[in-house]
Protein backbone atom coordinates (compact mmCIF):
# COMPACT_ATOMS: atom_id res chain seq x y z
CA UNK A 1 0.00 0.00 0.00
CA UNK A 2 2.85 2.59 0.96
CA UNK A 3 4.76 1.32 -1.85
CA UNK A 4 1.86 2.04 -4.09
CA UNK A 5 1.22 5.73 -2.70
CA UNK A 6 4.78 6.53 -3.37
CA UNK A 7 4.37 5.65 -7.07
CA UNK A 8 1.31 7.56 -6.96
CA UNK A 9 3.25 10.61 -5.69
CA UNK A 10 5.98 9.98 -8.00
CA UNK A 11 3.54 9.95 -10.50
CA UNK A 12 1.42 12.56 -9.75
CA UNK A 13 4.88 14.99 -9.54
CA UNK A 14 5.92 13.88 -13.04
CA UNK A 15 1.61 14.93 -13.92
CA UNK A 16 2.37 18.03 -12.53
CA UNK A 17 5.33 19.10 -14.38
CA UNK A 18 4.41 17.92 -17.67
CA UNK A 19 0.74 19.42 -17.41
CA UNK A 20 2.30 22.84 -16.50
CA UNK A 21 5.24 22.89 -19.12
CA UNK A 22 2.53 21.60 -21.70
CA UNK A 23 -0.48 23.46 -20.81
CA UNK A 24 2.18 26.72 -20.40
CA UNK A 25 3.79 25.76 -23.83
CA UNK A 26 0.13 25.77 -25.35
CA UNK A 27 -0.92 28.68 -23.99
CA UNK A 28 1.99 30.53 -25.26
CA UNK A 29 0.96 30.50 -28.70
CA UNK A 30 -2.73 32.57 -27.38
CA UNK A 31 0.19 35.02 -25.06
CA UNK A 32 2.13 35.51 -28.64
CA UNK A 33 -0.54 36.48 -30.10
CA UNK A 34 -2.24 38.86 -27.78
CA UNK A 35 0.56 40.08 -26.26
CA UNK A 36 2.21 41.49 -29.61
CA UNK A 37 -1.14 42.70 -30.34
CA UNK A 38 -0.79 44.75 -27.14
CA UNK A 39 2.37 45.68 -27.36
CA UNK A 40 1.63 47.26 -31.37
CA UNK A 41 -1.87 48.82 -30.38
CA UNK A 42 -4.00 45.51 -32.27
CA UNK A 43 -6.38 43.69 -30.63
CA UNK A 44 -5.19 40.57 -31.78
CA UNK A 45 -6.76 37.23 -32.70
CA UNK A 46 -10.27 37.30 -30.86
CA UNK A 47 -13.04 35.43 -33.34
CA UNK A 48 -12.67 31.74 -32.47
CA UNK A 49 -16.25 31.15 -30.70
CA UNK A 50 -17.59 28.32 -29.24
CA UNK A 51 -21.70 29.22 -29.07
CA UNK A 52 -20.94 33.16 -29.48
CA UNK A 53 -18.61 33.14 -26.53
CA UNK A 54 -14.83 34.48 -27.37
CA UNK A 55 -12.95 34.84 -23.85
CA UNK A 56 -10.18 36.87 -25.50
CA UNK A 57 -9.63 34.61 -27.71
CA UNK A 58 -8.72 31.83 -25.93
CA UNK A 59 -10.35 29.27 -27.98
CA UNK A 60 -7.78 29.80 -31.03
CA UNK A 61 -5.02 27.59 -29.80
CA UNK A 62 -7.54 25.30 -29.60
CA UNK A 63 -8.93 25.94 -33.44
CA UNK A 64 -5.55 26.21 -34.39
CA UNK A 65 -4.19 22.50 -32.97
CA UNK A 66 -7.47 21.55 -34.94
CA UNK A 67 -6.64 23.06 -38.13
CA UNK A 68 -3.03 21.32 -37.76
CA UNK A 69 -4.24 18.16 -36.80
CA UNK A 70 -6.97 17.85 -39.62
CA UNK A 71 -4.50 19.12 -42.34
CA UNK A 72 -2.61 17.10 -45.22
CA UNK A 73 0.46 15.37 -43.47
CA UNK A 74 2.91 15.76 -46.21
CA UNK A 75 6.52 14.20 -47.12
CA UNK A 76 8.60 15.03 -49.78
CA UNK A 77 9.41 12.36 -52.36
CA UNK A 78 12.92 12.47 -51.55
CA UNK A 79 13.04 13.13 -47.38
CA UNK A 80 14.17 10.42 -45.44
CA UNK A 81 11.02 8.53 -44.54
CA UNK A 82 11.73 7.16 -40.68
CA UNK A 83 14.17 10.10 -39.88
CA UNK A 84 11.57 12.76 -41.32
CA UNK A 85 8.69 11.70 -38.87
CA UNK A 86 11.07 11.45 -35.99
CA UNK A 87 12.56 14.86 -36.02
CA UNK A 88 9.67 16.80 -34.53
CA UNK A 89 9.59 14.21 -32.15
CA UNK A 90 12.68 14.20 -30.54
CA UNK A 91 12.28 17.96 -30.56
CA UNK A 92 9.35 18.22 -28.67
CA UNK A 93 10.17 15.63 -26.36
CA UNK A 94 13.64 17.04 -25.06
CA UNK A 95 11.82 20.26 -24.70
CA UNK A 96 9.21 18.70 -22.60
CA UNK A 97 11.36 16.48 -20.13
CA UNK A 98 13.66 19.18 -19.74
CA UNK A 99 11.50 20.68 -16.74
CA UNK A 100 11.87 17.77 -14.65
CA UNK A 101 15.23 18.66 -12.51
CA UNK A 102 13.59 22.48 -12.07
CA UNK A 103 12.17 22.64 -8.79
CA UNK A 104 8.92 24.27 -8.46
CA UNK A 105 8.20 24.05 -4.38
CA UNK A 106 9.95 22.91 -1.28
CA UNK A 107 9.21 19.86 0.27
CA UNK A 108 5.82 19.33 1.37
CA UNK A 109 5.34 17.20 4.77
CA UNK A 110 2.09 15.45 4.99
CA UNK A 111 2.18 13.65 7.83
CA UNK A 112 5.07 11.16 7.91
CA UNK A 113 5.71 11.69 4.50
CA UNK A 114 8.11 14.08 2.44
CA UNK A 115 7.00 14.95 -1.02
CA UNK A 116 9.93 16.73 -2.72
CA UNK A 117 8.34 19.33 -4.91
CA UNK A 118 10.08 18.44 -7.74
CA UNK A 119 9.68 15.80 -10.64
CA UNK A 120 13.26 14.30 -10.54
CA UNK A 121 15.17 15.05 -7.61
CA UNK A 122 18.63 15.39 -9.38
CA UNK A 123 22.04 15.62 -7.83
CA UNK A 124 23.34 16.77 -11.31
CA UNK A 125 19.92 18.86 -12.28
CA UNK A 126 21.28 21.58 -13.87
CA UNK A 127 23.01 19.58 -16.14
CA UNK A 128 20.46 17.49 -16.34
CA UNK A 129 18.47 20.33 -17.79
CA UNK A 130 21.53 21.84 -19.93
CA UNK A 131 21.75 18.58 -21.53
CA UNK A 132 18.27 17.98 -22.31
CA UNK A 133 18.27 21.37 -24.13
CA UNK A 134 21.46 20.69 -26.12
CA UNK A 135 19.42 17.06 -27.18
CA UNK A 136 16.51 19.41 -28.18
CA UNK A 137 18.78 20.55 -31.29
CA UNK A 138 19.24 17.12 -32.82
CA UNK A 139 15.57 17.16 -33.83
CA UNK A 140 16.46 19.87 -35.67
CA UNK A 141 19.35 18.91 -37.21
CA UNK A 142 17.65 16.16 -38.39
CA UNK A 143 14.44 17.80 -39.59
CA UNK A 144 17.55 19.95 -41.89
CA UNK A 145 18.87 16.85 -43.02
CA UNK A 146 15.69 14.50 -43.39
CA UNK A 147 13.73 17.19 -45.85
CA UNK A 148 16.29 16.97 -48.92
CA UNK A 149 15.84 20.72 -48.82
CA UNK A 150 18.39 22.76 -49.32
CA UNK A 151 16.71 25.46 -47.48
CA UNK A 152 16.18 22.90 -44.39
CA UNK A 153 19.41 21.66 -44.08
CA UNK A 154 21.02 25.68 -43.89
CA UNK A 155 18.33 26.11 -41.35
CA UNK A 156 19.46 22.68 -39.44
CA UNK A 157 22.91 23.57 -39.85
CA UNK A 158 21.85 26.93 -38.58
CA UNK A 159 20.54 26.07 -35.53
CA UNK A 160 23.27 23.54 -34.71
CA UNK A 161 25.72 26.30 -35.13
CA UNK A 162 23.89 28.70 -33.18
CA UNK A 163 22.87 26.13 -30.42
CA UNK A 164 26.92 25.55 -29.79
CA UNK A 165 27.29 29.36 -29.82
CA UNK A 166 25.12 29.80 -27.16
CA UNK A 167 25.38 26.28 -24.81
CA UNK A 168 28.43 27.46 -24.40
CA UNK A 169 27.56 30.93 -23.02
CA UNK A 170 24.95 29.19 -20.82
CA UNK A 171 26.80 26.53 -19.58
CA UNK A 172 29.82 29.34 -18.38
CA UNK A 173 27.19 32.24 -16.65
CA UNK A 174 25.79 29.22 -14.88
CA UNK A 175 29.25 28.46 -13.47
CA UNK A 176 29.35 31.31 -11.25
CA UNK A 177 25.64 30.20 -10.06
CA UNK A 178 27.32 27.22 -8.96
CA UNK A 179 30.18 28.58 -7.45
CA UNK A 180 28.32 30.82 -5.35
CA UNK A 181 26.03 27.74 -4.20
CA UNK A 182 28.14 25.26 -4.41
CA UNK A 183 25.72 23.03 -6.01
CA UNK A 184 25.08 21.15 -9.18
CA UNK A 185 21.34 20.02 -7.72
CA UNK A 186 18.65 22.44 -8.35
CA UNK A 187 16.91 22.54 -5.42
CA UNK A 188 20.26 23.13 -3.07
CA UNK A 189 20.84 26.38 -5.89
CA UNK A 190 16.73 28.00 -4.99
CA UNK A 191 17.07 27.14 -1.24
CA UNK A 192 20.75 29.20 -1.09
CA UNK A 193 18.99 31.92 -2.42
CA UNK A 194 16.67 31.97 0.14
CA UNK A 195 19.50 33.65 2.55
CA UNK A 196 19.86 37.40 2.79
CA UNK A 197 22.68 40.05 2.15
CA UNK A 198 22.99 42.12 4.13
CA UNK A 199 20.46 41.17 6.54
CA UNK A 200 17.30 41.96 4.17
CA UNK A 201 18.29 41.55 0.35
CA UNK A 202 17.29 38.11 -0.40
CA UNK A 203 20.51 36.42 -2.19
CA UNK A 204 18.89 35.82 -5.25
CA UNK A 205 21.10 35.10 -8.60
CA UNK A 206 20.10 38.29 -10.08
CA UNK A 207 21.46 39.83 -6.90
CA UNK A 208 24.50 38.07 -6.51
CA UNK A 209 25.26 37.00 -10.57
CA UNK A 210 23.54 40.09 -12.39
CA UNK A 211 26.39 39.52 -15.82
CA UNK A 212 25.11 35.92 -15.53
CA UNK A 213 21.74 36.78 -15.39
CA UNK A 214 22.36 39.24 -18.60
CA UNK A 215 24.30 36.48 -20.36
CA UNK A 216 22.07 33.42 -19.46
CA UNK A 217 18.88 35.35 -20.58
CA UNK A 218 20.81 36.33 -23.82
CA UNK A 219 22.08 32.75 -24.69
CA UNK A 220 18.72 31.15 -23.46
CA UNK A 221 16.90 33.37 -25.78
CA UNK A 222 19.47 32.21 -28.51
CA UNK A 223 18.59 28.34 -26.93
CA UNK A 224 15.17 28.77 -27.92
CA UNK A 225 16.11 29.95 -31.74
CA UNK A 226 13.04 32.85 -31.53
CA UNK A 227 13.50 36.57 -32.57
CA UNK A 228 15.74 37.84 -32.21
CA UNK A 229 18.10 34.89 -32.67
CA UNK A 230 15.99 32.92 -35.02
CA UNK A 231 17.96 32.58 -37.78
CA UNK A 232 18.05 28.79 -37.68
CA UNK A 233 14.12 29.68 -39.33
CA UNK A 234 14.85 33.07 -40.99
CA UNK A 235 11.69 33.51 -42.27
CA UNK A 236 12.23 36.22 -44.62
CA UNK A 237 14.81 34.29 -45.83
CA UNK A 238 15.27 30.56 -45.89
CA UNK A 239 12.00 29.77 -44.41
CA UNK A 240 13.95 27.43 -41.67
CA UNK A 241 14.10 23.97 -41.07
CA UNK A 242 10.71 23.10 -40.92
CA UNK A 243 10.40 24.50 -44.73
CA UNK A 244 8.98 21.32 -45.66
CA UNK A 245 6.75 20.11 -42.69
CA UNK A 246 3.25 20.26 -42.60
CA UNK A 247 0.12 19.56 -40.59
CA UNK A 248 0.76 18.66 -36.65
CA UNK A 249 4.92 17.62 -37.42
CA UNK A 250 4.91 21.55 -38.35
CA UNK A 251 2.96 22.62 -34.86
CA UNK A 252 5.14 20.43 -32.95
CA UNK A 253 8.12 22.27 -33.94
CA UNK A 254 6.43 25.28 -33.14
CA UNK A 255 5.62 24.01 -30.15
CA UNK A 256 8.73 22.66 -29.06
CA UNK A 257 9.48 26.55 -29.55
CA UNK A 258 7.52 27.26 -26.68
CA UNK A 259 8.30 24.85 -24.44
CA UNK A 260 11.84 25.76 -24.78
CA UNK A 261 10.38 29.46 -24.13
CA UNK A 262 8.70 27.54 -20.82
CA UNK A 263 12.13 25.72 -19.75
CA UNK A 264 14.06 29.02 -20.14
CA UNK A 265 12.01 30.76 -18.24
CA UNK A 266 11.86 27.99 -15.33
CA UNK A 267 15.41 27.51 -15.40
CA UNK A 268 16.20 31.53 -15.14
CA UNK A 269 13.38 31.58 -12.49
CA UNK A 270 15.58 29.09 -10.44
CA UNK A 271 18.73 30.46 -11.05
CA UNK A 272 18.95 33.58 -11.27
CA UNK A 273 15.31 34.49 -9.78
CA UNK A 274 14.97 32.74 -6.14
CA UNK A 275 12.88 29.75 -7.72
CA UNK A 276 9.96 29.35 -5.36
CA UNK A 277 11.21 31.69 -2.96
CA UNK A 278 9.20 34.67 -1.64
CA UNK A 279 11.26 37.17 -0.10
CA UNK A 280 11.82 36.49 3.58
CA UNK A 281 9.50 33.68 3.76
CA UNK A 282 11.09 30.99 5.85
CA UNK A 283 9.42 27.25 6.49
CA UNK A 284 7.39 28.64 9.46
CA UNK A 285 5.99 32.04 8.19
CA UNK A 286 6.94 35.72 7.25
CA UNK A 287 10.38 37.44 8.72
CA UNK A 288 10.42 40.79 7.86
CA UNK A 289 13.81 42.85 8.19
CA UNK A 290 12.64 44.80 10.77
CA UNK A 291 11.81 41.92 12.72
CA UNK A 292 8.30 41.99 12.45
CA UNK A 293 7.23 37.97 11.97
CA UNK A 294 4.15 36.79 10.89
CA UNK A 295 3.78 33.01 11.50
CA UNK A 296 2.30 31.08 8.51
CA UNK A 297 0.98 27.39 8.06
CA UNK A 298 2.69 24.66 6.56
CA UNK A 299 0.85 24.10 3.78
CA UNK A 300 -0.10 28.04 3.36
CA UNK A 301 3.84 28.31 2.89
CA UNK A 302 4.37 25.54 0.24
CA UNK A 303 1.32 27.34 -1.29
CA UNK A 304 2.50 30.92 -1.47
CA UNK A 305 6.03 28.98 -2.71
CA UNK A 306 4.35 27.22 -5.02
CA UNK A 307 2.56 30.37 -6.53
CA UNK A 308 5.75 32.31 -6.36
CA UNK A 309 7.31 29.61 -8.61
CA UNK A 310 4.18 30.17 -11.13
CA UNK A 311 4.01 33.69 -10.84
CA UNK A 312 7.59 34.31 -11.54
CA UNK A 313 7.72 32.01 -14.54
CA UNK A 314 4.82 33.38 -15.92
CA UNK A 315 6.47 36.88 -15.27
CA UNK A 316 10.02 35.98 -17.64
CA UNK A 317 7.71 34.30 -19.86
CA UNK A 318 6.58 37.91 -20.39
CA UNK A 319 9.93 39.52 -20.58
CA UNK A 320 10.80 36.71 -23.29
CA UNK A 321 7.87 37.80 -25.36
CA UNK A 322 8.63 41.26 -24.52
CA UNK A 323 12.25 41.14 -26.11
CA UNK A 324 10.89 38.50 -28.86
CA UNK A 325 8.58 41.66 -30.34
CA UNK A 326 10.74 43.92 -30.09
CA UNK A 327 13.94 43.47 -31.11
CA UNK A 328 15.06 42.73 -35.28
CA UNK A 329 16.52 39.67 -35.58
CA UNK A 330 20.51 38.92 -35.83
CA UNK A 331 22.15 38.55 -38.86
CA UNK A 332 23.39 35.16 -38.54
CA UNK A 333 27.24 36.41 -38.49
CA UNK A 334 26.19 38.74 -36.00
CA UNK A 335 24.49 36.16 -34.17
CA UNK A 336 27.84 34.30 -34.18
CA UNK A 337 29.97 36.63 -33.17
CA UNK A 338 27.89 37.90 -29.98
CA UNK A 339 28.11 34.07 -28.96
CA UNK A 340 31.55 33.93 -29.49
CA UNK A 341 33.36 36.88 -29.31
CA UNK A 342 30.54 38.30 -26.80
CA UNK A 343 28.64 36.19 -24.48
CA UNK A 344 31.48 33.80 -24.20
CA UNK A 345 34.41 36.03 -22.75
CA UNK A 346 32.13 37.97 -20.62
CA UNK A 347 30.65 34.60 -18.92
CA UNK A 348 34.78 33.51 -18.52
CA UNK A 349 35.46 36.83 -17.39
CA UNK A 350 32.18 36.43 -14.70
CA UNK A 351 33.49 32.98 -13.48
CA UNK A 352 36.92 34.71 -13.25
CA UNK A 353 35.44 37.74 -10.92
CA UNK A 354 33.03 35.31 -8.87
CA UNK A 355 36.53 33.12 -8.15
CA UNK A 356 38.33 36.15 -7.37
CA UNK A 357 35.27 37.97 -5.35
CA UNK A 358 34.51 34.29 -3.55
CA UNK A 359 38.35 34.01 -2.71
CA UNK A 360 38.72 37.94 -0.62
CA UNK A 361 35.27 37.59 1.13
CA UNK A 362 36.40 33.66 2.32
CA UNK A 363 35.27 30.47 1.40
CA UNK A 364 31.35 30.23 -0.13
CA UNK A 365 29.45 32.78 -0.54
CA UNK A 366 26.82 33.94 1.27
CA UNK B 1 28.14 54.00 -34.24
CA UNK B 2 28.62 55.33 -30.42
CA UNK B 3 30.05 52.93 -27.82
CA UNK B 4 26.75 52.00 -25.89
CA UNK B 5 25.22 51.68 -29.17
CA UNK B 6 28.32 48.93 -30.23
CA UNK B 7 27.23 47.35 -27.00
CA UNK B 8 23.57 46.87 -28.36
CA UNK B 9 22.82 46.15 -24.60
CA UNK B 10 21.58 49.23 -23.57
CA UNK B 11 19.60 50.46 -26.97
CA UNK B 12 18.12 46.90 -26.59
CA UNK B 13 17.13 47.91 -23.05
CA UNK B 14 15.35 51.73 -24.79
CA UNK B 15 13.58 49.02 -27.21
CA UNK B 16 11.95 47.07 -24.46
CA UNK B 17 11.10 49.79 -22.67
CA UNK B 18 9.09 51.52 -25.43
CA UNK B 19 7.31 48.78 -26.48
CA UNK B 20 6.84 47.48 -22.96
CA UNK B 21 5.55 51.21 -22.29
CA UNK B 22 2.70 50.63 -25.36
CA UNK B 23 1.69 47.34 -23.80
CA UNK B 24 1.20 48.88 -20.16
CA UNK B 25 -0.53 52.14 -21.69
CA UNK B 26 -2.55 50.14 -23.92
CA UNK B 27 -3.36 47.14 -21.11
CA UNK B 28 -4.68 49.80 -18.95
CA UNK B 29 -6.86 51.45 -21.90
CA UNK B 30 -8.55 47.79 -22.37
CA UNK B 31 -9.23 47.19 -18.21
CA UNK B 32 -10.59 50.53 -18.23
CA UNK B 33 -12.74 49.91 -21.55
CA UNK B 34 -13.77 46.25 -19.65
CA UNK B 35 -14.58 48.55 -16.56
CA UNK B 36 -17.00 50.48 -18.46
CA UNK B 37 -15.20 53.65 -19.10
CA UNK B 38 -16.33 52.73 -23.46
CA UNK B 39 -14.46 56.16 -24.45
CA UNK B 40 -10.87 54.31 -23.39
CA UNK B 41 -9.76 52.04 -26.03
CA UNK B 42 -6.49 50.34 -25.86
CA UNK B 43 -5.99 49.78 -30.07
CA UNK B 44 -6.43 51.35 -33.02
CA UNK B 45 -8.53 48.29 -34.07
CA UNK B 46 -11.57 48.78 -36.97
CA UNK B 47 -13.48 45.41 -36.10
CA UNK B 48 -14.01 45.11 -40.05
CA UNK B 49 -17.53 43.73 -40.58
CA UNK B 50 -18.93 45.40 -37.33
CA UNK B 51 -17.18 48.82 -37.63
CA UNK B 52 -16.12 50.52 -40.58
CA UNK B 53 -14.88 53.26 -40.85
CA UNK B 54 -16.75 56.23 -42.90
CA UNK B 55 -16.57 56.20 -46.41
CA UNK B 56 -15.81 59.50 -48.54
CA UNK B 57 -19.40 60.67 -50.59
CA UNK B 58 -16.47 61.00 -53.86
CA UNK B 59 -16.50 57.30 -53.02
CA UNK B 60 -17.07 54.88 -56.22
CA UNK B 61 -18.55 51.93 -55.36
CA UNK B 62 -20.95 49.57 -56.41
CA UNK B 63 -23.41 51.21 -59.42
CA UNK B 64 -27.08 51.39 -58.99
CA UNK B 65 -29.25 52.66 -61.92
CA UNK B 66 -31.78 55.52 -60.63
CA UNK B 67 -35.50 55.20 -61.04
CA UNK B 68 -37.87 57.24 -62.38
CA UNK B 69 -41.04 57.96 -59.93
CA UNK B 70 -42.51 55.16 -61.71
CA UNK B 71 -40.05 52.80 -60.66
CA UNK B 72 -38.91 52.24 -64.08
CA UNK B 73 -35.78 53.25 -65.27
CA UNK B 74 -34.16 56.77 -66.06
CA UNK B 75 -31.83 55.63 -68.66
CA UNK B 76 -32.69 56.32 -71.73
CA UNK B 77 -30.63 53.24 -73.53
CA UNK B 78 -28.00 56.03 -75.23
CA UNK B 79 -25.24 54.17 -74.67
CA UNK B 80 -23.09 56.99 -73.94
CA UNK B 81 -21.85 54.70 -71.14
CA UNK B 82 -21.25 51.64 -72.99
CA UNK B 83 -19.50 53.67 -75.60
CA UNK B 84 -16.89 55.83 -72.86
CA UNK B 85 -16.45 52.31 -70.54
CA UNK B 86 -12.94 51.91 -70.80
CA UNK B 87 -13.25 48.76 -69.64
CA UNK B 88 -16.19 47.77 -72.30
CA UNK B 89 -18.11 45.85 -69.36
CA UNK B 90 -21.24 47.85 -69.83
CA UNK B 91 -23.78 45.69 -72.12
CA UNK B 92 -27.29 47.62 -73.42
CA UNK B 93 -29.95 46.72 -75.29
CA UNK B 94 -32.69 49.11 -76.31
CA UNK B 95 -36.32 48.59 -76.44
CA UNK B 96 -39.36 50.96 -77.41
CA UNK B 97 -40.52 52.96 -74.25
CA UNK B 98 -44.63 52.84 -73.87
CA UNK B 99 -44.13 56.32 -73.09
CA UNK B 100 -44.24 57.97 -76.50
CA UNK B 101 -42.05 61.12 -74.50
CA UNK B 102 -39.58 58.93 -73.88
CA UNK B 103 -37.86 57.23 -76.76
CA UNK B 104 -36.12 54.43 -76.03
CA UNK B 105 -35.40 52.37 -73.05
CA UNK B 106 -32.69 49.43 -72.17
CA UNK B 107 -34.32 46.26 -72.03
CA UNK B 108 -31.16 44.55 -70.85
CA UNK B 109 -28.83 47.05 -68.99
CA UNK B 110 -25.91 44.16 -67.65
CA UNK B 111 -22.39 45.38 -65.64
CA UNK B 112 -19.68 42.90 -65.62
CA UNK B 113 -17.99 44.23 -62.06
CA UNK B 114 -15.30 41.09 -63.31
CA UNK B 115 -14.26 43.57 -65.79
CA UNK B 116 -15.28 46.80 -64.47
CA UNK B 117 -12.22 49.70 -63.20
CA UNK B 118 -13.91 52.04 -61.44
CA UNK B 119 -13.22 54.50 -63.34
CA UNK B 120 -16.63 56.37 -62.86
CA UNK B 121 -16.54 57.22 -66.62
CA UNK B 122 -20.17 56.06 -67.17
CA UNK B 123 -21.84 57.99 -64.48
CA UNK B 124 -20.08 61.06 -65.86
CA UNK B 125 -21.29 60.44 -69.32
CA UNK B 126 -24.91 59.62 -68.76
CA UNK B 127 -27.28 62.36 -69.98
CA UNK B 128 -30.25 61.44 -67.79
CA UNK B 129 -28.09 60.98 -64.69
CA UNK B 130 -28.99 57.88 -64.58
CA UNK B 131 -26.40 55.70 -63.54
CA UNK B 132 -24.55 56.24 -59.91
CA UNK B 133 -21.53 54.68 -57.45
CA UNK B 134 -23.02 55.72 -54.42
CA UNK B 135 -24.49 52.45 -52.89
CA UNK B 136 -21.65 52.37 -50.75
CA UNK B 137 -21.23 48.60 -51.36
CA UNK B 138 -17.99 47.55 -51.84
CA UNK B 139 -18.42 43.40 -50.66
CA UNK B 140 -19.11 41.98 -53.79
CA UNK B 141 -17.67 38.77 -54.90
CA UNK B 142 -18.57 35.38 -56.43
CA UNK B 143 -17.38 31.67 -57.07
CA UNK B 144 -17.34 32.62 -61.12
CA UNK B 145 -16.90 35.17 -63.42
CA UNK B 146 -20.48 34.54 -64.26
CA UNK B 147 -21.80 35.58 -60.71
CA UNK B 148 -19.76 38.95 -60.80
CA UNK B 149 -22.28 40.43 -63.71
CA UNK B 150 -25.21 42.11 -62.34
CA UNK B 151 -28.02 42.43 -64.20
CA UNK B 152 -30.71 45.59 -64.86
CA UNK B 153 -32.96 44.21 -61.77
CA UNK B 154 -30.56 43.85 -59.19
CA UNK B 155 -28.94 47.45 -60.56
CA UNK B 156 -32.60 48.95 -60.15
CA UNK B 157 -32.95 47.27 -56.59
CA UNK B 158 -29.88 49.05 -54.95
CA UNK B 159 -30.68 52.42 -52.57
CA UNK B 160 -27.96 55.11 -52.21
CA UNK B 161 -25.47 54.98 -49.04
CA UNK B 162 -27.29 55.89 -46.06
CA UNK B 163 -26.45 58.82 -44.06
CA UNK B 164 -24.31 57.28 -41.68
CA UNK B 165 -22.02 56.08 -44.58
CA UNK B 166 -23.27 52.45 -44.63
CA UNK B 167 -24.92 50.99 -47.05
CA UNK B 168 -28.50 50.86 -47.21
CA UNK B 169 -29.51 47.40 -49.39
CA UNK B 170 -28.29 44.35 -48.57
CA UNK B 171 -25.35 43.23 -51.89
CA UNK B 172 -27.60 41.75 -54.51
CA UNK B 173 -26.03 38.15 -54.13
CA UNK B 174 -27.36 36.15 -56.85
CA UNK B 175 -29.86 33.36 -55.62
CA UNK B 176 -27.26 30.47 -56.75
CA UNK B 177 -23.82 31.47 -55.68
CA UNK B 178 -21.81 29.25 -57.82
CA UNK B 179 -23.04 30.21 -61.03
Amino acid sequence: MSALLDVGIVCGRAAFVIMFVLNLGGLLGWVERKQSAVMQDRIGANRAAIFGFRVLGLFHPLADALKLLTKEDFRPARADRFLFALAPFVSVFFALVAFASIPFGDTLRVGEREIPLQAVTLNVGILYVFGMLSLGVYGVMMAGWASANNYALLGGQRAAALMISSEIAIGASIMGVIMIYGSLNMQDIVRGQGQLLFGWLPAWGIVTQPLAFVIFVTAGIAATKRAPFDTPESESEIIGYFVEYSGMKAGMFMMSDFLETVVIAGMTTALFLGGWQVPWLLADGFHFPGGAALPLPHLAVVGLQLGAFVVKVCLMIFVLMLIRWTLPRFRYDQAMRLGWLGLFPLSVLNIVLTGAVLLLIGGRGP
Amino acid sequence: MRLGQRFYLAEAVQGVVVTAGHFFRNMGQHIAHALGRKSARGAVTIQYPEERRPYSPRLRSLHRLVRREDGSPRCVACMMCETVCPARCIYIVAAEHPNPDIEKMPERFDIDLGKCVFCGYCVEACPEDAIRMDTGILEFSSYSRRGMIYTKEMLLSLEPVGPDGRPASPVPIPANRTV
